[in-house]
C-alpha cells in the first residue's frame, strides 16, 4: 500500500461539505473530552468533600479564606465568560479584527484571575498554609489548583487562537477550535462556580 | 541537572536483571541493525510510525502487546518458580524486594500493556471496517493514543535497568506505596507509565465512541451495528466514563509522594480507604473493558463458523449495555473486609452476583448459536469453546467471591488469584488470540497457520488449568497471594503443579510465536485473495485482504444486520463498481511520535526529579502539539481514477479465487 | 470434543489427587463457629451455580461435537436467530439463581458480619490486635498481658477482636476459624472469631505490607479454659513489659520476630496506637464509643479519621 503516489493536497473541491462534518465530529468529541474532564474533577471534589474536616490541628476554611477577594476572582472570571461570548457573536458576524480583540480581552481578564489566584497561594504558603500542612489543604490546593491549571492552558490556547485568527482569518478551522475554546472557557468557568460555592462558601460557614 | 539519577540506579550487582538487560540490549542492537541493513528505516518511518491508518496503528498495538507479554510472562514464571521452590520458609532464589517488583510489575503489564493493547488493537483494526467507514474520527488522535501507550510500556521497560519498579501490587495501595514506606523511584514509574498510558487510553475512548455514532456508513442503524462494535462502544463508553477517575487518583498520589501533600498518607489526617475506593471505581469497570471486546469477538467467530447468524442479536446488545451499567455498582466488593457495614457489603454482593445474569445470557446465546450450525473446527472456534468451559467456571468463582460471607475467608487468597486469571486468560487473552487469528488477513493479507494455532490453544487450554487449578485449591487451603516464602510444607506439591501449568503456558506462546513467523514465511501460499477467507458475515469480509487504506472504494449501503452475508446470497457481493469517487483521506504525521517521544523524556525526568529536564520537555510536548495546530495540510483527496486502478489490480485476483 | 474434556478433566484431578493424598483442606474442615458457616455457605452457593454451570458446560460441549460440520445428518438451520421461548428461558434461568443467592447473600452477610457479636454464654475475651511490621501484637486488655506472633485463647469461648495497625495496612486472617478484616492505621476495625475445637491454627496477614510481608505468620493455639486460664498465670508472671518504650522498639520493621511474652502492658497502649496519628487537639474527648460508633460507619467512602469531621 503505497500512499505516497496518491499525495495531492487537497483541493477545494468538496472541502465545505467535508469540513462541515469534520467539525461536528470535533465538537463532539471535545463535549466527551468536557465530559471525562468533569470527571476528574468530581474526583477532586469528591475528594475535597471528605477531607474537609480533617484539619488535623492547622487552620481551616474559616481561618484562610477571604471572601471579598475570592468575589473578587469569581467576578473577573464571570466577566471573561461575557467577553468570550462577545467574541463568539463577532465570529458568526465574521468580524476578524473585533474577534481578536475580545479574545484578547479575555485572555487579560484570564491572567489577571491567574495572577490573582497565585498571589492567594503565596499568601497561605507564607502563612504556613501550604498543601502539605493537612489533608484539607491538600486537597484545597490541588482543587483549586487544577482548576488553575486548566484556566492557564485555556490562556495559551486562546494566546494561539488569536495568533490564528490573524494567520488565517476566520476559517473553517479557525471557527471550530474557537468553537470547542468557547466550551472549554464556559465549563471552567462552571467549575469555579462550584469551586466557590463548595470550597469558599462552604468553608466560610 | 540529573536529580537522582545516578550510576548507582543500575542494579549492577542483580545477575539476574543484567543478563536480561544485556539480551534486551543486544536484541535491540540486532534488531536496529537489520533494518539499517535492510535499508528500511524509511520505510518503517513512513509506512508504520506515522501512520494514522487505523489498521497499522491496531497491528502495532497488537505487536506491543505481544512483546509485553513476554516480559510479562517472564514475570510470572519467576514467581512460579520462587513460590515452587520455597517452602518451608526457604529464601527461593528471589529476595522479597525484587520478587515484589516482578509480581507488580506483572500484573501492571498484563492489565496495561497486554490485555489493553490487545484490546485497543482489535478495536482499530475492526470497528471502522465493521462499519464502513474510511477511518476514525481523529486519526491523529489516534496514533497520538498508540505512541503515548508505548511510552508507559517504555517507562515500566526502563525501570527494570534503571532504579527500580513499584513494589506495592499492582493497585499500589497506599499507605506502602507512600514515600515514608516506598522511597525508592519504583512507586513514580508506576504512576508516570499508568498515567502516560491512560491518557492515551482515554482519548482512544474518546476517538472510538465518535467514530462509531457518527463515521458509520450513512445508512446503518445502531440496531445494524455488528455485535463486536457495539461491545467496542460500551467499553469506549466505560473507558471515558472511568479513565479520568484514575487520572485523578493516581494525580492524588503523585501530589503526596512529590509535593508533601496528605491525601492517603496516615498523618495530618490523610485517608488511605478513599484510595482503595477510587483506584476500584476505576479497576472493576477496567476488567469489563477488557472482557467487552472479547465478547464481541466471540460473538462474531462462533456465528461465522457455525455458518448460522448469532443466536439473539437483541438479547446481546442489552446484556452488553447492562453489562456497562452494573459495572459500575459493584466496586466495594473488591474490600469486604474493609470494616463495610452488613448493608453495604450485601448490597454490592448482590450488585455483583446481578452481573452474572447477562454475563450469563451470552454464554447461553453463543450456545443456541451452535445449535443447528454446521460448524467447522478452526482454530478460533477452539479458542471460542475454550474459552465458553473455561470461563463458565471463573464466573462461578467470581459470584462465589462476591458473596460477602465467603469472600471474607477468600479475600486475598490464591483462589482469587486463580479466579482473575480464569476469566482473564480464559476470556481476555483467548479472545484476543482468537480475534488475532481471525481478523490477521484483513491487516495483512494471508491467513496464519492452523496447525501450531491448534498447537498454541491446546498448550493454554491445558497450562491454564494445570497452573490455576492448584491456585483454587490453595485458596481453600488458606493459602494468601503475594507471598514470597510460605511455612506451611503441605502447599509445595501443588505450587510445583502450578510451575508444570505456567510451562505449558509458555510453550503455548512459543507456539504462536512459532505460528506467526511460519505464517509469514509461508504467506505467499497462505494469501487470501477472497477478502472473505472464512465465509463470515459481517461488512469487514467485503473489501479485500488486506484492506485497502481507504477500506471500501464505495461508501457501502447498509441494509441489514449481516449486510455482507445477504449481499453473497443475493450475488451482490463482489460484483465491480461501475465508476468510482474520489476519497478524502487523513496525511499520516509524525506529531504523535513526537509528541509522545517528549513526553518519555518529560515522565523519566519526572521520575527521577530532573526538574530542568522535565521543564524543557514539557515545554516541547506543548510545542510540538501548538506547532501540529499550524499544520493545514492534514488530509488529501485520493483521485478516482487512483482508486479505480488500485481496485482494477484487485479485481482480477478476485475473480480467480 | 472428548479431547477437551479428558485434559480438562485430567488438569483438575492431578491436583485433587495431591490434595487427597496430603492433608486436610483448610477451609473445609473448619474448627470453630464463624468458619463453619461460611464453609456451609460456600458450599451451598457452588451447589446452587454447578446446577447451571455443569449443564452449560457438557451442553457447549455437546452442540459442538453434535453440529460439527461433517455431521451431515444433524439439522442445519441456516437462517434460525431468534426464539422467544428459548429467550425467556435463558434470561429466567440466571435471574431465578440470582434471585436465590441475593436472598442467601442478604441473610449470610448480616449473620456473618464481622462485627457482630457472637452469641455465648461466656463473656468474650476481648484481644486487640496491632499489625506491626512485619509481625502481630495481640494485646489481652482484660488479663493485662501482651504477646508477639502467638495467638492463645480458650475454647468455645468467642474472641472480640479489635484490630489496628502501626502504620501499613494488614488484613488478619486465621483460615479455619472464619473471618478476615483488614488492620488499619488509625482506625479501629472488629471481628468475632470462635474456636470449638482445641489445637494450632495456623494465621497470617492477607494483604500485601511490604517485604517483610510473607513471615507475617502466627500460631493460634487453642486450648481448654482451664489450660488458658493456666497460660495467663505464667504469662503474667513474666518480667517483660510492654510500654511506650518498649513498644517503640517493637514497632520499627523487623522480620521473623519469635513469639513472645510480655508479662504487663501499659494500659490504653491500643488506643494510643489507634489515636496516635491524630494531632493533640482533636485527641481530647475521643473516646472508645465514639471510636466504634464511627468505625461501624467505615464503610464506602471512608470517613474521615480525624474526630473533627463531627463539627
Amino acid at each position: 500500500m503505497d500512499t505516497s503516489t496518491t499525495n495531492i493536497p487537497s483541493p477545494s473541491h468538496g472541502d465545505h461539505a467535508h469540513s462541515h462534518d469534520d467539525s461536528r465530529n470535533t465538537v463532539m468529541g471535545f463535549w466527551l473530552y468536557l465530559m471525562s474532564d468533569c470527571l476528574i474533577f468530581s474526583v477532586l471534589f469528591a475528594t475535597f468533600g471528605v477531607l474537609a474536616a480533617n484539619t488535623a490541628g492547622g487552620p481551616d476554611g474559616r481561618d484562610l479564606f477571604k471572601l471579598s477577594y475570592v468575589a473578587g476572582e469569581t467576578l473577573i472570571l464571570l466577566i471573561t465568560s461575557f467577553t468570550f461570548g462577545m467574541a463568539m457573536i463577532q465570529m458568526h458576524a465574521g468580524a476578524k479584527s473585533k474577534v481578536i480583540l475580545w479574545l484578547a480581552i479575555t485572555a487579560a481578564f484570564g491572567a489577571a484571575f491567574i495572577a490573582m489566584e497565585i498571589y492567594e497561594f503565596a499568601e497561605l504558603l507564607h502563612e504556613g498554609a501550604g498543601p502539605g500542612r493537612s489533608a484539607f489543604l491538600s486537597a484545597y490546593f490541588v482543587l483549586v489548583g487544577t482548576h488553575g491549571l486548566h484556566v492557564t492552558a485555556g490562556l495559551m490556547w486562546l494566546i494561539t487562537m488569536i495568533h490564528q485568527t490573524m494567520t488565517y482569518g476566520l476559517d473553517g478551522i479557525v471557527r471550530r477550535r474557537l468553537a470547542c475554546l468557547s466550551l472549554f472557557w464556559h465549563f471552567l468557568d462552571l467549575v469555579w462556580i462550584c469551586v466557590f460555592t463548595f470550597v469558599y462558601l462552604r468553608g466560610m460557614l | 541537572m540529573f536529580g537522582k539519577l545516578t550510576w548507582d540506579a543500575i542494579p549492577w550487582h542483580d545477575p539476574i536483571i543484567m543478563i536480561t538487560g544485556a539480551i534486551v540490549a543486544f536484541g535491540g542492537l540486532v534488531l536496529l541493525g537489520l533494518i539499517t541493513y535492510f535499508g528500511k528505516w524509511k520505510y518503517l518511518w513512513t509506512e508504520w510510525l506515522t501512520s494514522v491508518d487505523h489498521k497499522k496503528i491496531g497491528a502495532m498495538y497488537f505487536i506491543m502487546g505481544l512483546i509485553m507479554l513476554l516480559r510479562g510472562f517472564a514475570d510470572a514464571i519467576m514467581m512460579r518458580t520462587q513460590q515452587a521452590m520455597a517452602a518451608n520458609d526457604a529464601a527461593g532464589y528471589l529476595p522479597p524486594h525484587h520478587y515484589d517488583q516482578i509480581f507488580t510489575a506483572h500484573g501492571v503489564i498484563m492489565i496495561f500493556f497486554v490485555a489493553t493493547p490487545f484490546i485497543l488493537g482489535l478495536m482499530n483494526v475492526i470497528v471502522p471496517l465493521q462499519i464502513g467507514a474510511r477511518d476514525v474520527a481523529f486519526p491523529f488522535v489516534n496514533s497520538l493514543s498508540f505512541w503515548l501507550s508505548a511510552v508507559g510500556a517504555a517507562l515500566v521497560m526502563v525501570s527494570m535497568f534503571v532504579g527500580d519498579f513499584a513494589a506495592t501490587g499492582w493497585v499500589a495501595y497506599p499507605p506502602l506505596s507512600e514515600l515514608g514506606y516506598s522511597p525508592t523511584v519504583g512507586v513514580d514509574y508506576y504512576i508516570w507509565s499508568l498515567q502516560i498510558s491512560g491518557i492515551g487510553t482515554t482519548l482512544t475512548g474518546i476517538n472510538f465512541i465518535v467514530t462509531i455514532l457518527r463515521m458509520r456508513a450513512p445508512s446503518m442503524k445502531l440496531m445494524q451495528m455488528p455485535v463486536f462494535t457495539w461491545t467496542a462502544l460500551i467499553t469506549n463508553i466505560l473507558i471515558v466514563a472511568v479513565f479520568p477517575v484514575l487520572t485523578a487518583t493516581l494525580a492524588l498520589l503523585a501530589a503526596d509522594r512529590y509535593l508533601d501533600m496528605h491525601f492517603f498518607t496516615n498523618e495530618l489526617g490523610g485517608n488511605a480507604m478513599m484510595y482503595i475506593n477510587l483506584i476500584w471505581i476505576w479497576g472493576h469497570p477496567e476488567v469489563y473493558i477488557l472482557i467487552l471486546p472479547c465478547f464481541g469477538a466471540f460473538s462474531e467467530i462462533i456465528a461465522t463458523f457455525s455458518r448460522k447468524p448469532l443466536f439473539g442479536y437483541a438479547s446481546m446488545v442489552y446484556a452488553t449495555s447492562s453489562i456497562g451499567v452494573l459495572s459500575f455498582f459493584v466496586w466495594l466488593h473488591h474490600f469486604f473486609t474493609m470494616g463495610s457495614g452488613a448493608n453495604v457489603n450485601a448490597f454490592f454482593g448482590i450488585m455483583t452476583t446481578i452481573i452474572s445474569i447477562p454475563t450469563g445470557v451470552k454464554l447461553f446465546n453463543w450456545l443456541f448459536t451452535m445449535y443447528r450450525g454446521r460448524i467447522r473446527f478452526h482454530s478460533t472456534v477452539l479458542w471460542t469453546i475454550g474459552f465458553m468451559v473455561t470461563f463458565a467456571v471463573g464466573g462461578m468463582t467470581g459470584v462465589l467471591l462476591a458473596i460477602p460471607g465467603a469472600d471474607f475467608v477468600l479475600h486475598n487468597s490464591l483462589f482469587l488469584v486463580a479466579h482473575f486469571h480464569n476469566v482473564i486468560i480464559g476470556g481476555v487473552v483467548f479472545g484476543c488470540l482468537a480475534g488475532m487469528t481471525f481478523w490477521f488477513p484483513k491487516v495483512f493479507g494471508f491467513t496464519l497457520n492452523e496447525f501450531w494455532g491448534k498447537v498454541s490453544f491446546w498448550c493454554w487450554l491445558v497450562g491454564y488449568w494445570l497452573a490455576f487449578t492448584p491456585l483454587y485449591i490453595l485458596g481453600f487451603r488458606g493459602m494468601t497471594r503475594r507471598m514470597n516464602h510460605y511455612d506451611i510444607p503441605g502447599w509445595q506439591p501443588y505450587l510445583v503443579v502450578a510451575l508444570v501449568g505456567a510451562i505449558i503456558i509458555g510453550m503455548g506462546i512459543l507456539a504462536l510465536i512459532i505460528q506467526l513467523v511460519v505464517s509469514i514465511r509461508d504467506r505467499e501460499k497462505n494469501r487470501d485473495l477472497t477478502g472473505d477467507p472464512w465465509d463470515a458475515r459481517s461488512l469487514e469480509w467485503s473489501t479485500t485482504s488486506p484492506a485497502p487504506f481507504y477500506n471500501f472504494a464505495h461508501v457501502p449501503e447498509i441494509t441489514s444486520l449481516e449486510q455482507h452475508w445477504d449481499d453473497k446470497i443475493s450475488g451482490r457481493a463482489g460484483v465491480k463498481p461501475l465508476h468510482y469517487e474520489d476519497i478524502h483521506m487523513p496525511r499520516n504525521t509524525a506529531a504523535g511520535v513526537l509528541i509522545s517521544g517528549f513526553s518519555l523524556i518529560l515522565c523519566f525526568a519526572l521520575v527521577w526529579h530532573m526538574w530542568a529536564i522535565a521543564l524543557i520537555s514539557l515545554a516541547a510536548t506543548i510545542g510540538t502539539f501548538i506547532h501540529r495546530s499550524y499544520n493545514r495540510d492534514v488530509d488529501y483527496w485520493v483521485p478516482a481514477a487512483e482508486v479505480a486502478r488500485l481496485e482494477s489490480n484487485r479485481y482480477p485476483e478476485k475473480q480467480e479465487a | 470434543m472428548n479431547k477437551t474434556l479428558r485434559l480438562i478433566v485430567a488438569g483438575t484431578c492431578v491436583p485433587l489427587l495431591l490434595s487427597l493424598s496430603g492433608c486436610t483442606v483448610e477451609l473445609l474442615d473448619p474448627k470453630g463457629q464463624i468458619g463453619m458457616q461460611e464453609k456451609d455457605l460456600i458450599l451451598i452457593a457452588l451447589g446452587v451455580m454447578l446446577l447451571v454451570v455443569i449443564p452449560v458446560i457438557i451442553l457447549t460441549l455437546f452442540f459442538a461435537w453434535k453440529y460439527r460440520e461433517s455431521n451431515t445428518s444433524a439439522t442445519y438451520a441456516p437462517t434460525w436467530a431468534h426464539s422467544n421461548r428459548i429467550e425467556i428461558v435463558i434470561w429466567a434461568i440466571p435471574c431465578l439463581i440470582v434471585l436465590g443467592l441475593a436472598g442467601l447473600i442478604w441473610v449470610s452477610t448480616h449473620q456473618l458480619d464481622p462485627y457482630r457479636p457472637i452469641a455465648s454464654k461466656t463473656p468474650p475475651l476481648e484481644v486487640q490486635v496491632v499489625a506491626l511490621n512485619w509481625k502481630w501484637l495481640f494485646i489481652y486488655p482484660e488479663y493485662g498481658i501482651a504477646t508477639v506472633n502467638q495467638l492463645e485463647i480458650p475454647v468455645d469461648r468467642p474472641v472480640a477482636f479489635k484490630l489496628t495497625a502501626e502504620s501499613i495496612m494488614n488484613s488478619f486472617f486465621i483460615p479455619q476459624l472464619g473471618s478476615q478484616v483488614y488492620a488499619m492505621a488509625g482506625m479501629q476495625t472488629q471481628l468475632h472469631l470462635i474456636a470449638n475445637h482445641e489445637g494450632i491454627y495456623p494465621g497470617r496477614s492477607a494483604a500485601f505490607s511490604g517485604p517483610g510481608f510473607s513471615d507475617m505468620h502466627f500460631d493460634t493455639i487453642t486450648v481448654s479454659p482451664q489450660a488458658f486460664s493456666a497460660w495467663v498465670a505464667q504469662a503474667q508472671s513474666s518480667p517483660v513489659v510492654l510500654d511506650d518504650k518498649t513498644y517503640a522498639a517493637l514497632a520499627a520493621p523487623s522480620i521473623q520476630t519469635q513469639p513472645t511474652v510480655y508479662g504487663r502492658v501499659s494500659p490504653g497502649l491500643f488506643l494510643s496506637v489507634v489515636n496516635h496519628y491524630m494531632p493533640a487537639r482533636s485527641m481530647a474527648g475521643m473516646d472508645d464509643k465514639d471510636n466504634d460508633l464511627f468505625m461501624s460507619e467505615a464503610s464506602m467512602c471512608g470517613p474521615s479519621k480525624s474526630s473533627e469531621d463531627k463539627n
